[in-house]
């Protein structure tokens, strides 16, 4: 067998924390990777899988160190290296494609300009046969056209040709192995499908060894043949991709499972209880004990070792034998359904918003562009009690409708009304207290929709004081109570959030929102920032409450998994226009707008046997087209002429359910 | 829920006051020039009592006397005691700058917040008129001002307050520009909080930190600038003592009478030394310099 590339035997890494005690964040790690070899590294933020990945480059972030153990990069110890020699290595034989490309690229250099540096410090290559190729890696990355990629500034790509610059830019100095550190999450699920795509076929075309690091099972599932699950610094499962998520033989990787929703699972996810132990705070046995549902007393005593749970696979874990009785998927539990056709708890009547300012030059010339807005035509009725879903990927316009709703934006024309009632000012400041506190809204970021320098005890009295006038006594018990609704108690009322983790903090953003006794709850992608395993309690949270106060919900995610989970109706965005509404079921069925099938087939689910199907070309619209529909031209199905000039009917499908293309029903498949 | 369960909350929160506090005394630039500073500020409070010669007489047996058991720091080229000298210089110079600097905070801090939230044209236009303001080198102006309405308390006060005040408005009118910006003040918006409120509540608590630093950081450029105006011959008026006069007369006599020098030049530099110190452990406690938190 070839000798190992990168070779990571027994590793630890820990950082002096204040009490003066070495903290491990990686413990005993072993990794093989060999050429042709592509590698997932799983686990929840915390879980060390960063460290690891930026370890096996023999990087460290600042204030960590090496407790024991050893790092080997083609037969030789990385961190016995002088740093020249690790420069040479790093983006030369050994590639690192970060998450966020957007910003690891510099604003300022046309993208040629940057490559031909990454050229220079490794390659060999003469300055005249840069160009050649640049342009050469940047048709490997399939970009459309290097040649005008080449000449242009990073700002002026999207997210999706930005990372495969970066792909490109580690290849240059064709590298044994690439590191991959998240480098699809945060772009669309078309987008995303797209660059894993090429991520195979370049590990294949190349034999290069992959170490790919994701929270996302189902991405992992697309690009790696082995996959190793850490938790709490420990790699606890490790094997065949295939066996590892069908059957996974440790009780926190089919935890893990559960708490995914799935796109043909209409249970809500399962959520994992508690959290993980902090740095050094394991105690004596297995990190996963407090949280485990098969923990016996051996588990507490005695730390486990890596065992053999058959097909290959590895556990550590007592009990691997027995982790079959646990399920991994299929059994939450049945979100709360609401008929469609009760009263209407907000409408939205030909609703319209637009962002565009006439500069100073425009208004001097009078000479501005026909004003195209953002979000136009947008008419839903959303029944009382019904949670509607709105999806569409960045750009669409789902959170700026929110914000119209929520009247921190002002519509161009439409309006938006509360229940029966009349329509409701447009801006929140001419709203009435009444008026106000009907409508909360949950923000997408905790650590941005809570205040900082805020105790729990001050964020849960502003509503409470703004609308009920409580204080003294009353407001205390009134916000215990409400933080006992999200399963957090009275202790936590001093605490600030930068002392809560992720989920607690959007709990507390939650208890506020329904601290005003709200009817309509507006989610703006609450659980994009969490772990999956926080997001299932999240939408466990919200089904509670729906089930207790008959809440509304406007429910705004990209991922269409999640939305499934919860939603009753479910309507699909495109450049800010409708392209289908209906009940959830009938979405998510088998005659759709040939957007939301583009959307659907491009959903990565955590199973090995289910391939994306691409069918859209990647590429991302800045502005809605003038007339015709929305997606002409992206639609593989485009009718002609017909497409860019009228807009497209609304084709009822019957229960609800209508779809707007030209495209006749029978074609647009059938039940 | 009852009192009993309100009261099972475990180890009350420390109030933030006392963590920074903490914070910054276990850092040695906070531990050393939270010293510097307030035993500045001791010395200028208890130094009636503590000198006995009257920092104005003179005495002609002792011109230029080098430092002695009577007198510590030796006298000046006129024989007056030096150690009064600076005590009193001191006193001047923490009692001007100490009142200008708040009043330069509170003007600039609230032009920067009103600026900040208001945005737009009156910003921008604001804005400018701070910048042309700010690419003046620091003393001419106060040269103007102070050659034209002389050089009182009752002019520098005001005077030191109004240009210092300048560079806090654009610290501060970032800082708001940021904060605004979040989510957190776009939900106490939608919620319906007057503006007022959410000035007061979301706003004021996150400038708060960048005002402080600031503050330290506008007092010690303003002390050298008190200071250097004396030195020029335009600040304080003799025989009233001050630094920067005191530097001034004895540099004709340097190699004669070093002490008359190094007194007042040591009294000078170590307040500034104290305050920038502070000021920077107090940045770096109040997490304004987050880059060294990240990593734990």
């Amino acid at each position: 067998m070839a000798r190992p590339i990168i070779d990571i035997r027994d590793l630890s890494i820990g950082f002096t924390g204040r009490t003066g005690k070495t903290l491990p964040v990686l413990r005993n790690v072993d990794l093989t990777v060999r050429r042709g070899e592509s590698i997932g590294i799983v686990g929840e933020s915390g879980s060390g899988k960063s460290t690891l990945a930026l370890a096996s480059m023999g990087f460290l972030k600042q204030g960590l160190r090496v407790i024991g153990g050893s790092v080997c990069f083609n037969g030789e110890d990385m961190f016995a290296r002088k740093r020249s020699e690790l420069e040479a290595i790093r983006g030369g034989q050994l590639g690192l494609i970060p998450q966020n490309s957007g910003q690891s690229l510099t604003p300022t250099m046309r993208i040629g300009a940057q490559m031909a540096e990454a050229l220079e410090l490794h390659c060999t290559l003469g300055k005249d046969a840069y160009h050649a190729r640049i342009i050469d890696l940047l048709g490997q990355v399939r970009l459309p056209d290097p040649e005008a990629i080449f000449i242009r500034y990073p700002h002026e790509l999207s997210g999706g040709q930005q990372q495969r610059v970066a792909i490109a830019m580690a290849l240059a100095g064709e590298p044994d192995a690439l590191l991959l550190d998240e480098p699809t999450t945060g772009l669309d699920v078309t987008t995303q499908a797209h660059i894993l795509e090429l991520l195979r076929d370049l590990a294949r075309d190349r034999n290069m060894a992959m170490i790919y690091v994701s929270h996302d099972l189902g991405v992992i599932a697309r690009v790696c043949e082995r996959v190793m699950v850490m938790y709490a610094g420990e790699a606890v499962l490790q094997g065949p991709t295939a066996e590892v998520l069908k059957d996974p033989a440790h009780p926190y990787a089919r935890g893990l499972l559960a708490s995914i929703p799935r796109l043909c699972d209409t249970h809500l996810p399962v959520a994992l209880d508690g959290r993980p132990p902090p740095p050094g705070g394991g105690g004596a046995g297995c990190a996963f004990a407090a949280r485990c549902a098969l923990v016996v007393d051996q588990c507490q005593a005695e730390r486990p070792a890596l065992m053999g749970a058959g097909n290959g696979s590895q556990a550590r874990c007592f009990r691997h034998a027995d982790a079959h009785t646990l399920a991994a998927g299929g059994t939450g539990a049945d979100p709360l359904h609401h008929r469609s056709d009760g009263q209407p708890a907000l409408s939205l009547d030909d609703v319209s918003i637009s962002y565009a300012s006439h500069g100073f030059l425009d208004r001097l010339f009078g000479g501005a562009a026909k004003d195209i807005p953002t979000v136009d035509d947008i008419s839903i009725t959303v029944a009382s009690g019904e949670t509607l879903g709105l999806v569409g990927e960045s750009g669409s316009g789902k959170s700026t409708i929110l914000k119209a709703v929520a009247g921190l934006l002002p519509p161009a024309g439409g309006q938006i009304a509360v229940g029966e009632g009349n329509a409701l000012p447009t801006m929140v400041e001419q709203r009435r207290p009444q008026q106000l506190r009907r409508i909360q809204m949950i923000f997408q970021n905790p650590d941005d929709s809570l205040n900082p320098r805020h105790t729990v005890a001050e964020i849960l009295a502003q509503p409470l004081r703004l609308y009920d006038g409580l204080s003294g006594q009353a407001l205390t018990e009134r916000s215990v109570e409400i933080l006992e609704t999200v399963r957090l108690g009275a202790h936590y009322m001093d605490r600030l959030p930068g002392q809560l983790s992720g989920g607690e903090k959007q709990r507390v953003a939650i208890a506020r929102a329904f601290a005003a006794e709200p009817e309509i709850v507006l989610c703006d992608e609450i659980t994009s920032a969490l772990d999956v395993s926080v997001q299932a309690a999240m939408l466990e949270l919200l089904n509670d409450f729906k089930k207790m106060k008959d809440t509304t919900y406007v429910f705004v995610s990209h991922d269409l998994a999640v939305v499934r989970a919860l939603s009753d109706r479910v309507a699909v965005l495109y450049q800010g226009r409708l392209c289908e509404i209906g009940p959830t079921e009938k979405v998510y069925g088998n005659q759709s707008h040939p957007y939301t099938s583009v959307l659907l087939n491009a959903v990565l689910e955590p199973d090995p046997d289910v391939a994306p199907t691409l069918m859209a070309e990647d590429v991302v619209e800045l502005s809605p087209p003038s007339t015709g529909c929305p997606f002409q031209r992206r639609c593989t199905r485009k009718q002609g002429v017909t497409c860019e000039n009228e807009t497209p009917p609304w084709r009822e499908t019957g229960g609800g359910h209508a779809i707007r293309c030209h495209i006749p029903l029978e074609d647009l498949g059938g039940d | 829920m009852t009192d009993t369960a309100l009261q099972s909350k475990g180890p009350r929160r420390l109030g933030r006051f006392s963590v920074v506090l903490r914070d910054v005394i276990s850092r040695p630039s906070g531990a050393i020039g939270l010293t510097l500073v307030l035993g500045h500020i001791i010395l200028a409070l208890i130094s009636p009592w503590l000198v006995t010669y009257d920092f104005k007489s003179m005495d002609s047996s002792l011109i230029l006397e080098a430092p002695s058991a009577e007198h510590w720091l030796g006298s000046d080229h006129l024989g007056r005691d030096i150690l009064s000298r600076v005590l009193q210089g001191g006193r001047i110079a923490l009692l001007v700058t100490g009142i200008a600097t708040p009043i330069a905070l509170l003007w600039g801090g609230m032009t920067g917040i009103l600026l900040g939230l208001v945005g737009g044209r009156v910003d921008e236009v604001v804005m400018r008129v701070v910048d042309a303001f700010l690419s003046i080198p620091g003393v001419l102006p106060l040269l103007v001002l102070v050659t034209i309405f002389g050089t009182g308390n009752e002019v520098m006060v005001p005077t030191l307050a109004f240009f210092y005040g300048i560079p806090v408005i654009r610290v501060i009118r970032a800082a708001t520009h940021d904060v605004v910006a979040r989510d957190f003040v776009l939900a106490a918006r939608a919620r319906g909080h007057s503006r007022l409120s959410i000035v007061w509540r979301e706003l004021l608590p996150n400038v708060r930190d960048a005002m402080l630093v600031e503050g330290a950081m506008r007092w010690s450029w303003m002390l050298l600038a008190f200071s250097s105006l004396s030195f020029l011959g335009f600040g304080v008026a003799p025989p009233t003592p001050d630094w920067g006069v005191m530097i001034a007369d004895a540099r004709a006599y340097m190699p004669l009478a070093p002490w008359g020098v190094l007194a007042p030049v040591i009294a000078l530099s170590s307040l500034i030394i104290g305050i920038n110190l502070t000021a920077d452990a107090l940045a770096k406690a109040m997490g304004i310099d987050r880059a060294r938190k990240a990593v734990v």
